[in-house]
């Protein structure tokens, strides 16, 4: 089993056949501006001194994170990690708790027992990451094992990304989900730098989409740029997994456009590789292609982007009105209660 | 009530779980076809099917990371390590993920993990240890470690029941060697609720697991010299009960606590610590720690002997306290 390289996605026709009209594409367009903001609004927060510990962005990973959540359905799960705001942003999180959780405050995802992108929320059927990034891998399996024993058609999306790779987590769950033929979909983000380390230190093979064919499962590889290729790519992919096809294995190639995090400012990413990626930034790109394909006005573009700019605003005003958290409620918490079980997740 | 022994009533509590719920499923090398590589899950995959009781790949780490994503889809996973020793190679997802999922992100993650732990069999360094204080160290996760088959039925069922990760250390020497009534049907054991396996006056000890039957022929020893001893089995080191065991060094002001795992950092030296704070004026002596030295578990009988605490070092420890 080769790994197949997917084609950029070319015409408004061939988007439809795949799922999606103008509405949709509109909406796309919307939460990767949503996407970018939340992360710009972030840093400047950042700067202000009002994000304690660290930041992270995924600046160049939008088109990915975006493209893979719209492919999913309204009852598959996923396990996000830091470069994926894009699918907290598609699932529906409102910007403004995501702006407390930066903070800490009260009313993040996490209320404040965790800080940046660790958080979920579970209703909308995510799981949140631990920096420990592959061991999210088994996790996601699990939940396709107990979408198998229980013969339900939905589908987990498990991320890693180049770094992760290396891990033994990323290889028991893969092996274990191909050996079962479980419904989950592997998204790999290789964005070429594990912090400081390059591909050619981090693995030997071509592409860790090559990888797939050891676990028994297809692997492609597709442009993390071309927000509809990788949405293409992911439907195929869930709907598969979601009728007993599999796992499938996507390795989604972008370039992370920032450091590893705030204070790392990427020195040792060539310049040239920057100026490459950059032409190919997934929101000036898709922006491009509706232009292009789907006729995408001035007027609209106006009317997306003023929406776009006063979500944050509000959502920014609103969390710096959260509470801190009151450290009288630090011991709460640590065990779950039988109350507890009584979530979404759980039922 | 039916004589079982403490395999056979781990066995049935967890046969009567997987019959009443559906959520509960096995998973774990060899638990399957082979029914485990001690016989807890012997002919369970021909009752609930592969599905319910899974044969995994040799991989520790899917088998608890896969156990959390399944537990926060709804379902109550049961996992075994084969042996207790190889749950190292699960640290991760067990303290990293279960443990710290429902203090920061607010998801519970129900699991049972399953460990055959202890020594006495030349089981030598990886195939004998008693991990409980390392993940009694750790916030979120509980540590049941069962002595009698009535409370290793109990405890499982109220381990499957509870909402957090549980590890659940059953101790390889009682498996067949132990035996005792069993309640029939369905009950549970409360975490936190010692249990007086002896009551006495003179000196204390607390312990649990395997040590207890250790304890208890040590005090029977001491009849003859005219020692009473009570012993306390904690049944569960973490949550533990506290007030049980402050309330028998109040009674005997003497207490010697007493662990199979090795010594420094073991969960002894909490005990000993918080009855040193809570009870100092009731104390008639120093609270003393009796447990494995800090080496790796041998192999040779000879050397094993030496290493795991035995009747005669609890004695001697005994005689010690109740002339001081």
């Amino acid at each position: 089993m080769a790994v197949r390289e997917a084609e950029p996605v070319g015409s408004l026709s061939e988007v439809r056949e795949a799922g999606l009209d103008r509405e949709d594409l509109l909406g796309i367009y919307r939460n990767l501006l949503v996407t970018r903001g939340i992360e710009e609004r972030g840093h400047i927060l950042y700067k202000q001194g009002k994000i304690p510990g660290s930041f992270y962005t995924g600046r160049g990973n939008e088109g990915s994170a975006v493209g893979v959540a719209t492919a999913m359905g309204p009852n598959d799960v996923g396990t996000p990690l830091h470069r994926d705001m894009g699918v907290h942003v598609t699932r529906g999180v409102e910007p403004w708790r995501i702006f407390a959780q930066y903070m800490g405050r009260e009313d993040g995802p996490t209320r404040g027992r965790d800080g940046n992108v660790h958080m979920a929320d579970a209703r909308l059927g995510m799981i949140a990451m631990v920096s420990h990034l592959p061991a999210m891998l088994p996790v996601a399996v699990g939940c396709a094992l107990a979408f198998r024993i229980r013969q339900e058609k939905r589908v987990a999306v498990g991320w890693y990304g180049e770094g992760a790779s290396a891990r033994g987590d990323a290889h028991e769950a893969m092996n274990f989900a191909g050996v079962r033929q479980l419904p989950v979909v592997f998204i790999c983000d290789n964005n070429q730098w594990a912090y400081s380390t390059p591909t050619h230190l981090g693995y030997a093979v071509e592409h860790l989409a090559d990888r797939a064919a050891a676990y028994g499962f297809e692997g492609v590889v597709v442009d993390g740029t071309d927000v509809l290729a990788v949405y293409r790519e992911t439907r195929t992919a869930i709907e598969k997994a979601r009728e007993g096809g599999g796992p499938t294995l996507i390795e989604s190639q972008t370039l992370r456009m920032e450091g590893h995090a705030v204070h790392d400012d990427a020195f040792y990413v060539p310049k040239e590789l920057f100026e490459e990626w950059g032409k190919r930034d997934p929101v000036e790109r898709f922006r491009t292609w509706l232009r292009e394909n789907a006729e995408l006005t001035d007027e609209e573009e106006d009317e997306i982007h003023g929406r776009v700019k006063k979500l944050m605003n509000d959502a920014l005003a609103r969390a710096e009105e959260s509470p801190q958290p009151d450290p009288a409620t630090l011991l709460e918490g640590v065990y779950a209660t039988a109350e507890d079980l009584d979530t979404p997740h759980h039922k | 009530m039916p004589e079982m022994t403490y395999l056979q009533a781990i066995s049935d509590g967890l046969r009567g779980e997987m019959r009443r719920d559906d959520r509960v499923f096995v998973i774990g090398e060899d638990v399957g076809v082979y029914g485990g590589a001690f016989k807890v899950t012997l002919g369970f995959q021909e009752e609930f099917g592969p599905w319910r009781v899974i044969d995994s790949p040799l991989a520790e780490t899917a088998i608890v990371g896969a156990c959390t994503g399944a537990a926060m889809m709804g379902m109550r996973p049961v996992a075994e390590m084969q042996f207790a020793d190889f749950v190292s190679c699960a640290w991760d997802h067990l303290v990293t993920v279960a443990a710290k999922q429902r203090f920061r992100a607010g998801t519970p993650v129900p699991i049972v993990v399953r460990l055959p732990s202890g020594g006495g069999f030349s089981g030598g360094p990886f195939h004998s240890q008693n991990p409980e204080s390392s993940f009694a160290h750790i916030p979120g996760l509980k540590c049941v470690c069962p002595a009698t088959p009535e409370d290793a039925k109990g405890l499982l069922i109220s381990a499957i029941e509870d909402p957090n990760p549980v590890l659940f250390f059953e101790h390889k020497h009682l498996y067949r060697r132990i035996k005792g009534e069993v309640p029939e049907g369905r009950y549970t054991v409360p975490f936190g609720k010692a249990r007086t396996h002896r009551e006495g006056d003179d000196v204390s000890v607390i312990t649990w697991g395997a040590m207890v039957y250790t304890a208890g022929e040590a005090a029977k020893q001491l009849e003859t010299e005219d020692v009473s001893v009570e012993i306390i089995d904690l049944r569960t080191v973490i949550p533990w009960d506290r007030e049980a065991v402050l309330a028998s060094a109040r009674k005997t002001s003497k207490v010697l606590v007493l662990h199979e795992d090795t010594r420094t950092g073991g969960f002894g030296a909490e005990i000993a610590a918080t009855i040193a704070e809570e009870a100092f004026e009731d104390l008639d002596g120093p609270v003393k720690r009796l447990a494995a030295p800090d080496t790796p578990v041998p192999f040779s009988p000879v050397l094993e002997k030496a290493f795991i605490p035995q009747v005669d070092d609890v004695v001697a420890g005994l005689r010690e306290l109740a002339a001081y």
